[in-house]
This record gives structure tokens, C-alpha cells and sequence, in this order.
């Protein structure tokens, strides 16, 4: 069982849900990233995805995309970003998952990349490039070194395939809200709880609800149907202010708006 | 290993290349188009139908000339060319826009989006669109609304919204990412019709046999005016597609040497060229494996080319699936000698070749000058160069042109 696993097991034994965000390695750089993967540590969210950046993400929209740019105008690094998880996977208890291109996860060598981010405390990876078809031999890889691999539908996902999809999933299923590329969005789309509930009947595995969602009433939407909500954008907007504002008022920003969802997605249980 | 015109399988693989590498989201849409694509080709009122465009509308077939005084100044082998110049919009690019607006009315879809660099391939769907009467926005690099003002007036008046992209280098590259983007979100309603034999499985099919009619008519008509077939075809390549449909129906033709000629740019160095296949790697990027110029992490390089049209860091995979077979030999031309090319064109015989077949051309001379007279080589004139007339003027910027001298 890997560790996200184990970590589902527990929430759904005591009823609750997972909070996960979503932070851009290297942006402003990457002292910020482990500071701020810290202080979601430390708010008790239950998994952190790391975005490596790439220089052309096509799912992205704006503000995700340009957190990216900023990272790699700098020349970030896959290895010194392996780096930092190495430091920050001891020190916090959520695990963490990456959003990686396939480009890189090929570049860098489907053995090799597993290998090296599970050896620094990455649990999993989201390769939002990677349809089914082609995910079998990085999938392989991934069941012999428990490394969870975490497969994605969307509103355009016909249901047949969907079944497919999930059975190829591991960890958890990344369930897209809506038609479109990540950012905020005001409401979600009507069919969304109605997707959701046919997808519980045909998988075991957590159902986490990313793209658009930013605001406690999402949150409160998405509690009862979903086993975790997944927040991007909200959160790298937020973390851009780094580049201008002091960085504690940045990290207590972000622990702030974290708590509020926080709160919305679990409101009678602590953190 | 053997290059087979059976490609691409069912998966959309030439060899070991291509595949699809995109977002969950698109597949729905990608599926659509690879299902109604088959059914079109069974269709024989759907062939007929764009063979009647490609006659009345495009101007087809389109001649192969012989370029005698641009021949003679080489000194060898004889250069034919193949006039994809004199089609409705200036380029070979209307071939496939025209039958992919046949497959997005088939489709029922009612929006249209593009992406272009040169701005050939931007004017060609504005084109099909007006002639379908479906609305259609082309996303394009800030760098080349710049350097091919022509065409975004062209557009614009043919009703097309162009959306300049400012994203990255501001080129081809970046203008299909932001048309992924849109059709991330509009693919319900919306066809992407994508300029090249790049991007996800079933685009560099669809493109290629939509572009086979430059190929196929060189091929009778070289057996018809030269009564054999050539001994070279030559063609530019940025995405590719012009070269795969010159390439494609004489892939099975041993006697018949096959030179592909991308972007040597300024010279050799990452960064100075957009030569994919010479210098990248096997990787991913816009959807599809192939050659493609990247760093050690993955992450795309920026590429340089005076032609927008070949200033792109991919290649389709059917080119990389040659390459890997040995049967088209790839090689690159750098800028200057594009302009040069141009320039012998212009004064020999006539003709303002477009800046990324000058490339095709400046290739062709050399190689016919190193050939016997009765060796024949066709050149894949992909483009008419009045778009290029006002950056050439920049770049040579001297007063000879009236301009004030570039930079
Ligand atoms: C005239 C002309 N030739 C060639 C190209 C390069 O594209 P491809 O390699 O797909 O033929 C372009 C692209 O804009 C073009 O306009």
C-alpha cells in the first residue's frame, strides 16, 4: 500500500476529507516552495502536488502557465527540484505528488524518474499528457515500485473509458470539473455532482475534484460527493505576490485561504 | 529497416513515432476526427467534393515547370519546380485547410480555430472559413504578426479574428499551444485545424493524405513532361508538410532520392537553427512523439529561423520515421543562403519564392550543380514570397529599397 493510499484509508475511516493544493516548484525559487509546502504541512493538508515546470503546458491556463515561465527563467531544475522534496518530504507528514509532462518524465528516463522521485519522498505522479493508451510502460514501472500513478477524466471522457481509466489509476482518480484548462472559475458545471456519483459506483478509488475550484462554496459543493479537492490556481496566484510582498505575509495569505477551504471541506473536524 | 507507406497504425505510429500525447480532454475530439476521417475517405462524394475545390477553387493540378535559366546558372542537373506557389493563397497550405473544413462541417462543429506562423496557413483557413462560412480565430506569435504583416491583413479581411500570442519565443510554437488551450475548453463545438503533420494522432495522417496531391501530380506529371520519374525530390521542411506530401507517393520509388531541407538558421549552435531532425532528440512536444529540440530536462529550446514558417523546435513523425529508416535524407540551409536562393529565383526566372521554399531551393542548386544535366531534380515550391517582400527589404535594409537600414 503506498503512502497515499494509507493516507485515504484514514480519512475515510474517520469521515473526512482531503485538501490538496497545488504549488509551482521554483516559484519565486525554491526555498519559497519548501517554505511554503511547510506551512500546508503544518495546516494539515492531507497531500501536496508539486507542479515541475515545462515550457509548453497545454492544460494550463494563465496564472499557472506563467508561474512556470517564471520558474524556468530562472532554469530550474528537475534534479534540483528533486532536491528540495528530498529535504521537505521528512519534515511534513502529507505526502507529496508531482504534475510532470510526460516531455520530461521521457527526457529524463521513465526508470530513472521513478526511481529518483520516490527515493526523495515523492509518492506519485500526475502526468496530465498521458492518455491511457499510452500510460502502459510508465504504469509498469510504477506498480513495481509502488509509486502511484494518477490518471485523470473529464467532462469529454466517454463513460466506457472512463471505467477504463480508473481501473488504470492508482493512488487516487484526478476528476477534471470542466471543459477547459486550469484556473479559477465562479461556479462549477451543473453535471458535475451528477458525473461524480456514477463515478462512485464504478471504482473503489478516492475521487478528487480539480481545475476551477477556489472558493468555500465549491468546497462545500464538492464535500459530500468527493473524497479530496484539489486547489491550483487560487493558491499560485497568491504565492506570486512573493515576488513583491514580504514572504511571511505571503505564507500567512496562503495558510489563511487554505484554512478557510479547509474549513468548508471539514467543518466539524480539526485540521 | 524498410520505409512502408502502410503508416500510421491504428495508434497513429510511424515506426516508433507519433502516438498522442495530450490532455484527457481532447481525446473525445481526436477520436471524432480520427472516425470521421475514415468514413470521409470511403466516401466518394467527399473526395469529389474537394477535388472539385482543388480544381475550380485552388487552381489544381499545379504546374511543374521547368526552370531552365535557374538550371543553367547552376551548372547540372536540371530543376523543376513544382508550383504550389501559384495556388489560391500563395501556398500548398490550402490543400488541407480545404479538406479539413470539409471534415468540420461533416462533424457538425461550427467554430473554427488555427494557429500560424508564416501566416499561410492562418490565410488558408480564413479562407476555407469564409468559404464554408464558419467563424474562425488564428492564434499567432507576436513576432511573426510582425515580420508577416501581409497575411494578418489578409486574415482580418477575410473575416478571420486573429489573436496575437505573446507567450514564450512569440512564434509557431506558442501560437499551437494557445490553440490547445482554446480547443481545451471549445472542443465540443469547435475544429482545430492544425497546419501541419505535427501535433496528436490523426493530424499527421489527415494533413499528409490531404497534402498527397502535391506528390501525386508531380509523380504523373513528371512521367508525363519528363517521361520518368525524377531522380530527386527536394522539398523544405519546418512541421512538415509540404515535404510529407511531396514525399509520400514516392516513398515505394527506390530510384527516387528523397532530401528533406529544414531551418540551418545562423549557424550551429542550440539556439542558432530550427534544424529538429539534424540536432534534436526523439521526445514529446504539441501531442506526438518525434524529433524535437529540447534541453536535458525536457524542456522545449528556442529555435531560430529567418522564415517563420520553419521556426519551430518539432517535426511530424513521419519525418523522424524516414529519417530513422534512412529513406529521405534531411539536411539544413542556413539563412543567408535561403536569401540568396531567393534572390536567384527572383532574377533567373521570375519568381518570388516564399523565404521557407527559398530554403528547398538554395538546397536543390547546390545539389543539382553537383549532378549530371540528365538528372532531373522536382523542388517542392511550397510558397509565393510577396509576404516575405517587406522583411527581406529590413533585413537587407539598405537603399537599394528606399528603407532605413535594419537594426
Ligand atoms: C510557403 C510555406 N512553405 C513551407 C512552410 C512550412 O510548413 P510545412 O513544413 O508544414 O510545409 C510554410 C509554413 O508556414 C509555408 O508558409
Amino acid at each position: 500500500m503506498s503512502a497515499i493510499d494509507q493516507v485515504f484509508q484514514q480519512l475515510r475511516s474517520q469521515g473526512r476529507k482531503a485538501f490538496i493544493p497545488f504549488v509551482t516548484a521554483g516559484d519565486p525559487d525554491l526555498d519559497f516552495t519548501a517554505d511554503v509546502l511547510r506551512e500546508l504541512g503544518k495546516r494539515g493538508c492531507s497531500l501536496c502536488e508539486i507542479g515541475v515546470p515545462y515550457s509548453d503546458p497545454i492544460a494550463d491556463g494563465p496564472v499557472i502557465q506563467a508561474s512556470y515561465t517564471r520558474a524556468l527563467e530562472r532554469k530550474i531544475k528537475l534534479r534540483e527540484i528533486l532536491g528540495m522534496t528530498a529535504r521537505v518530504s521528512r519534515e511534513i507528514e502529507a505526502p507529496l505528488v508531482t504534475m510532470v509532462s510526460y516531455a520530461i518524465v521521457y527526457r529524463h528516463g521513465l526508470e530513472a524518474f521513478v526511481r529518483e522521485a520516490k527515493e526523495t519522498g515523492v509518492a506519485g505522479a500526475i502526468v496530465p499528457d498521458l492518455l491511457v493508451e499510452e500510460s502502459g510502460p510508465l504504469a509498469e514501472i510504477c506498480r513495481r515500485e509502488d509509486f502511484s500513478l494518477i490518471q485523470l477524466v473529464t467532462p469529454t471522457t466517454p463513460r466506457e473509458r472512463a471505467v477504463r481509466i480508473a481501473d488504470a489509476s492508482s493512488g487516487f482518480l484526478y476528476c477534471v470539473s470542466v471543459t477547459g484548462i486550469t484556473g479559477e472559475r465562479r461556479s462549477l458545471p451543473p453535471q458535475l455532482l451528477e458525473n461524480i456519483a456514477w463515478l462512485r459506483e464504478q471504482t473503489e478509488l478516492p475521487l478528487c475534484i480539480g481545475f476551477g475550484v477556489s472558493q468555500p462554496e465549491h468546497v462545500q459543493q464538492l464535500a459530500p460527493v468527493a473524497d479530496g479537492v484539489i486547489v491550483g490556481s487560487a493558491i499560485v496566484r497568491r504565492i506570486a505576490e512573493a515576488a513583491v510582498h514580504p514572504r511571511d505575509h505571503v505564507l500567512a495569505d496562503v495558510g489563511r485561504y487554505v484554512e478557510s477551504l479547509m474549513a468548508a471541506l471539514n467543518p466539524d473536524g480539526a485540521a | 529497416m524498410h520505409a512502408s507507406s502502410h503508416v500510421p497504425d491504428a495508434a497513429g505510429r510511424f515506426g516508433e513515432f507519433g502516438g498522442r500525447y495530450v490532455p484527457e480532454t481532447l481525446t473525445y475530439a481526436l477520436d471524432q476526427l480520427a472516425e470521421e476521417y475514415e468514413r470521409a475517405v470511403k466516401d466518394s462524394a467527399f473526395q469529389a467534393e474537394l477535388d472539385e475545390l482543388w480544381k475550380n477553387y485552388v487552381g489544381r493540378p499545379s504546374p511543374l515547370y521547368h526552370a531552365r535559366r535557374l538550371s543553367e546558372q547552376c551548372g547540372g542537373a536540371q530543376i523543376w519546380l513544382k508550383r504550389e506557389d501559384l495556388n489560391h493563397t500563395g501556398a500548398h497550405k490550402i490543400n488541407n485547410t480545404l479538406g479539413q473544413a470539409l471534415l468540420t462541417r461533416r462533424m457538425g462543429k461550427t467554430r473554427v480555430i488555427a494557429e500560424t506562423g508564416a501566416g499561410q496557413h492562418g490565410v488558408a483557413t480564413a479562407t476555407a472559413c469564409a468559404r464554408f462560412g464558419l467563424p474562425c480565430v488564428v492564434y499567432m506569435g507576436e513576432e511573426d504578426i510582425r515580420r508577416q504583416a501581409p497575411n494578418v491583413f489578409s486574415m482580418k479581411l477575410l473575416g478571420a479574428e486573429v489573436r496575437p500570442v505573446t507567450s514564450g519565443s512569440r512564434t509557431l510554437r506558442d501560437a499551437i499551444n494557445e490553440a490547445m488551450r482554446d480547443w481545451m475548453s471549445s472542443v465540443e463545438t469547435t475544429h482545430y485545424i492544425l497546419g501541419s503533420v505535427v501535433g496528436p494522432h490523426p493530424f499527421p495522417r489527415i494533413v499528409r493524405d490531404f497534402q498527397s496531391v502535391i506528390g501525386r501530380e508531380a509523380r504523373s506529371q513528371s512521367r508525363e513532361q519528363l517521361g520518368r520519374l525524377p531522380e530527386m525530390v527536394v522539398a523544405c521542411v519546418g512541421g512538415g508538410s509540404n515535404a510529407a506530401g511531396m514525399f509520400y507517393p514516392f516513398v515505394e520509388d527506390e530510384g527516387v532520392e528523397l532530401v528533406g531541407v529544414e531551418a540551418g538558421g545562423r549557424g550551429e549552435l542550440p539556439g542558432q537553427h530550427a534544424a529538429t531532425l539534424s540536432f534534436g532528440h526523439p521526445g514529446v512536444l504539441h501531442g506526438s512523439y518525434s524529433f524535437v529540440m529540447q534541453d536535458e530536462d525536457g524542456q522545449t529550446c528556442d529555435v531560430h529561423s529567418i522564415s517563420a514558417g520553419l521556426d519551430y523546435p518539432g517535426v511530424g513523425p513521419e519525418h523522424s520515421y524516414w529519417k530513422a529508416s534512412g529513406r529521405v535524407r534531411y539536411i539544413h540551409c542556413r539563412d543567408d543562403e535561403a536569401m540568396a536562393a531567393f534572390d536567384a529565383l527572383a532574377r533567373n526566372e521570375g519568381i518570388l519564392p516564399a523565404l521557407e521554399s527559398s530554403h528547398a531551393v538554395a538546397k536543390a542548386m547546390e545539389l543539382a550543380s553537383q549532378r549530371s544535366k540528365e538528372e532531373a531534380i522536382i523542388v517542392c515550391l511550397s510558397g509565393r514570397g510577396d509576404k516575405d517582400a517587406a522583411e527581406i527589404a529590413r533585413l537587407k535594409g539598405n537603399a537599394e529599397f528606399g528603407m532605413r537600414s535594419a537594426e
